[in-house]
């Protein structure tokens, strides 16, 4: 690769401590006085305030660069510390090597005779293999740390003992004496080990000498970095970070006056432990062990480690969650009538959001009624930037008519959002790509963002109060992007499995049951409104009764929509039970067959057009005819399921749920027969003649026995009721079609709750042998153990509905319990794994192009475009080629 | 501690796929293909069972083949580390 000569590439990035040199260095002043404004308000030099720190207040020269406060970047002071603090941020490192080193010699610990033999394999691992390198340094570190003599002086070595946090104390090892260490022994015992011991430990002399560790010379941040808060009584107050500062020049001044005088040991050493106070507390207010500084408030003050740290610090906070402008965010509702590619934008928002469009001859005329129009008129516009680059706002524009007339080409308007714009969407959690997703804008009243059904699973959205955002895309680039990459349609597969993530949910599933089903004959009336509905324009086919009546078929409108050489064959969400299909032979419809793009055969539901399902009619439409045909399909059809239910009514009622007395009857004797096996069981078990199941004491098998007795029951109950329902009857049609609930949800509304569970087993957690003192202690019994026998229907006496709390109450815990959880494991898997990618030669690489796997998924498959996991799928390729499933 | 003959019967495990060090050529051979240097390869310690038992050192390279429920029969290669 041939580069230019100014270009500079970043080949690494070391970090190591400052030197006290260093610090000098980079310093503009000495900081020395604890005073920081005098009577007149004027910043003392010498101060924390100084104005060589940097330029703060508008219209200030800096003394240091000349810049104003616009550019000045700031300067760094230090203060000359009288004596030497610890770093608590070392400590450890402190630690670890005062032991690791000879309290008399200062030489690692290491045998004399090896030393040379570490040093060379370890600069060899260094450049092979860092990882190692930093590994093995560690273990000779361990290593000298148990040596208990020097093997360089022979001095015995004493134990060497950290009290939390920054107190380092030696035990001597004859007599068990502590003596103190202060920061200037350990300092001097720091500065006097070899560079080439250092190596040996794992720590670079250059950059890194453990005595820079032990401060002496402390670097005071610039004021731009600290900006004081003007309060409007004119009262200033200043940061947390001026305050500490503010604490270590006093402290420090005091101390260096104290020694000057020859003041006492006793008075030195308290003052040298409160400067240690006040610098630890400076770096890190959070220290275990210490108390944290107070605000006047009582308040804890926000120092250099709080400033960095948690969700709210610069790194999560303001680097990798950054705040935006050209953003919204509202309450979302539904609307059926958008496209599923767009998004209902309101008014007052599109009115606040704007796009950068530069002015052309074609769109002259266009812009300038967008600006004559002004910010408050939609659409209008809220910026105009001419030609030099100056930026006018129309908000405080006296004349807009002159600004439109001198619009010319080469300005920019920055006009409302209109219709067509595209715009990102997004739902937290953030999960997966399809949590934010590109949408076309389309204004409208209100003040709710809008959106289509459809796209509620991707987002896992719903209405109950949700709020989504919504971004503008300000480049010309980012919009090709949102609109090639980002835009619904191309997020109807999801990644995860290749399925349909956007499909039919709900009424819609309701709608095209009902449109389908073999009772359902169509007026011509019908036809043509259902097809408006649709948006369908062409001709009516042929209907399918001509005598007496003409008279149409769901299954034709249906196929009216469908590509002329589609087959397709599968079983409907209702084959099941006594309705069940397998081929094309069914009585109940419940087979669907479609051949050259005609619907023959069996009802639509969730199987062959729900969201979230596989191989379905739906599916293989949008991999064979594209996502655009795909869009187009649903867009048209579901609104014309509405429309079917708006004809027709679709609701569900208290009668859907209710069953005649005879099933009441015969669902009691399924379950009383029920009881009688339970009450055969507890006495085997009584009798202690029940049969053991592997693995299990006595109480388990008797449990597991009861509670398979008591599900079958519950099952048998269902079955019952489902026997009496009306096959048309609404909740019962939304069950076996899929659309909502399940015939479990259909079995405890109308016959039987069934067993109540705890931890999957029956309840019996409470009072001594027995949950409740409605029962007899010791009763095995269903009843006595959460057996509810009415149905939502009848209504739960009052054991039974303390019962059914108890249930419910532990899946409210374990929802609660999963998503922190699991949150919190995604987050950890999310910034393992983010940088990995898929090499063009097919290997999954890390980002300095190691390699991960030798090929994606060990077989090169790619899941979204893959059917169920195979590159291929034969049987469907024979579908449609033959026209028929083998 | 396992001897050479114990390390040795591991390799007849079913559950252990097949090892073997590749040459000096055939590992050039690798790198080229992947366009990467060894140490760019996944790991493997010296003081894996494995590694052990068919007597590799560091700085060699293993070729291991097994069979993937999905992908059929897989290669892949691993770099020998000191460890």
């Amino acid at each position: 690769m041939s580069m230019s000569s100014g270009e500079k590439f970043i080949k690494a990035i070391k970090f190591g401590i400052l030197s006290p040199d260093e610090i000098r260095r980079m310093s503009v002043v000495n900081i020395v006085s604890p005073e920081t404004y005098d009577e007149d308000g004027t910043p003392i030099s010498g101060s924390v305030m100084d104005p060589r720190l940097g330029a703060i207040e508008p219209g200030q020269t800096c003394p240091v660069c000349g810049n104003t406060m616009r550019a000045c970047p700031g300067h760094f002071g230090h203060i000359e510390l009288a004596l030497p603090v610890i770093n608590v941020l070392f400590v450890r490192h402190i630690y670890d090597i005062l032991r690791a080193i000879c309290a008399k010699c200062s030489r690692v610990k290491l045998p004399p005779n090896e030393m040379e033999r570490y040093r060379t394999y370890l600069r060899k691992l260094r450049e092979r293999y860092p990882l190692l390198a930093t590994r093995f340094a560690e273990y000779l570190k361990r290593k000298a740390i148990k040596m208990s003599v020097c093997p360089h002086c022979g001095a015995k070595q004493p134990k060497i003992k950290l009290e939390k946090p920054t107190t380092f104390y030696e035990v001597s090892e004859d007599r068990k004496e502590m003596t103190r260490l202060n920061p200037i022994t350990i300092r001097s015992r720091l500065e006097r080990i070899p560079d080439e011991d250092l190596e040996l430990i794992g720590y670079d002399p250059k950059d890194a000498r453990p005595e820079w560790m032990v401060l002496t010379v402390l670097p005071v941040p610039p004021t731009t970095m600290r900006p004081s808060i003007l309060v409007e009584t004119g009262v200033r107050s200043e940061d947390d970070l001026t305050h500490k500062l503010v604490d270590i020049v006093r402290t420090n001044e005091r101390l260096r006056e104290h020694i000057a005088a020859g003041a006492p040991q006793i008075i030195i050493e308290d003052l040298w432990e409160l400067l240690q106070y006040h610098v630890t507390t400076y770096l890190d207010n959070e220290v275990p062990g210490v108390p944290p500084a107070k605000h006047r408030s009582g308040r804890p003050l926000k120092t250099l480690a709080q400033r960095l740290k948690g969700k709210e610090g610069r790194f999560r906070g303001n680097l990798s969650g950054k705040r935006v402008d050209f953003s919204a965010r509202t309450v979302i509702s539904p609307d059926p009538y958008l496209s599923i590619n767009e998004v209902g934008v309101p008014i007052d928002v599109a009115k606040v959001l704007t796009v950068p469009e530069r002015v052309t001859p074609w769109n002259i005329d266009e812009l300038r009624k967008y600006v004559l129009n002004g910010p408050n008129k939609w659409p209008g516009a809220n910026y105009v930037i001419t030609a030099d680059g100056r930026r006018l706002d129309l908000r405080y524009v006296k004349d807009r008519k002159s600004i439109a007339e001198s619009l010319a080409p080469g300005w920019i308007v920055e006009r409302h959002l209109k219709d067509g714009d595209i715009v990102l969407f997004n739902r937290q959690p953030s999960l997966h790509r399809m949590s934010m997703m590109g949408h076309i804008v389309k204004v409208l009243p209100g003040k709710t963002f809008r959106l289509h059904l459809a796209v509620c699973p991707p987002y896992n959205a719903d209405f109950d109060g949700d709020e989504m955002n919504l971004h503008v895309p300000q480049t010309e680039e980012a919009r090709a992007e949102a609109r090639v990459l980002l835009l619904v349609q191309n997020h109807i597969l999801t990644p995860r499995y290749g399925g349909m993530i956007i499909g039919a949910i709900q009424d819609y599933i309701s709608g095209a049951y009902i449109l389908t089903s073999k009772s359902v004959l169509l007026t011509k009336e019908d036809v043509v409104d259902l097809l408006a509905a649709a948006g369908y324009v062409g001709e009516i086919p042929e209907p399918a009764i001509l005598s007496p009546k003409k008279l149409w078929t769901g299954k034709q409108i249906i196929s009216l929509f469908l590509p002329e050489d589609f087959n397709y064959h599968g079983r409907a969400n209702i084959s099941a039970g006594h309705l069940r299909c397998d081929d094309i032979e069914c009585f109940w419809d419940s087979y669907v067959v479609v051949r050259k793009g005609k619907l023959l055969l069996g009802v639509l539901d969730k199987k062959s057009i729900g969201a979230e399902q596989q191989e379905n009619l739906l599916h293989w439409l949008t991999k064979e005819y594209g996502v655009e045909y795909a869009k187009e399909f649903m867009d048209r059809l579901f609104r014309m399921f509405i429309r079917v239910l708006e004809k027709r009514g679709f609701t569900m009622r208290l009668d859907d749920v209710s069953i005649p007395d005879e099933a009441k009857k015969e669902i009691n004797e399924i379950l009383m027969e029920a009881f009688k096996r339970v009450q055969e069981l507890v006495k085997m078990y009584l009798n202690g003649e029940l049969e053991l199941i592997p693995g299990r004491t006595l109480e388990e098998t008797l449990e597991i026995k009861i509670l398979e007795v008591l599900a079958e029951a519950r099952d048998r109950a269902g079955e019952a009721a489902a026997k009496y329902l009306d096959p048309f009857n609404y909740a019962f049609v939304m069950a076996r079609t899929g659309a909502r609930g399940n015939i479990l949800n259909l079995t405890q509304m109308a016959a039987s709750l069934g067993q109540m569970t705890v931890r999957g087993e029956r309840i019996w957690r409470g009072y001594m042998g027995r949950p409740l003192p409605h029962y007899e202690r010791d009763d095995l019994g269903p009843l006595a153990r959460g057996f509810v026998v009415n149905s939502f229907f009848s209504g739960l006496s009052p054991t039974e509905m303390f019962f059914h709390a108890a249930g419910g109450r532990e899946g409210l815990v374990d929802t609660a319990v999963r998503t922190s959880q699991s949150g919190y494991m995604q987050r950890r898997l999310i910034n393992a794994l983010q940088d990995l990618y898929v090499e063009y030669d097919g290997t999954v690489r890390a980002a300095d192009g190691s390699i991960v796997q030798f090929v994606y998924g060990e077989d090169g498959i790619d899941l979204m475009r893959a059917a169920h996991g195979k590159a291929v799928n034969i049987e469907r390729i024979v579908e449609r080629v033959v026209g028929w499933k083998m | 501690m396992p001897t050479k003959k114990d390390l040795s019967k591991i390799l007849e495990h079913e559950l252990v796929p097949k090892h073997e060090v590749v040459s000096l050529e055939e590992g050039i051979e690798v790198l080229r293909k992947y366009g990467v240097r060894p140490e760019q390869l996944p790991w493997i310690k010296a003081s894996d069972p494995v590694v052990r038992a068919i007597g590799a050192r560091p700085g060699d390279i293993i070729k291991i083949v097994r069979k993937s429920p999905t992908g059929g029969e897989i290669v892949v290669y691993r770099y020998v580390v000191p460890g």
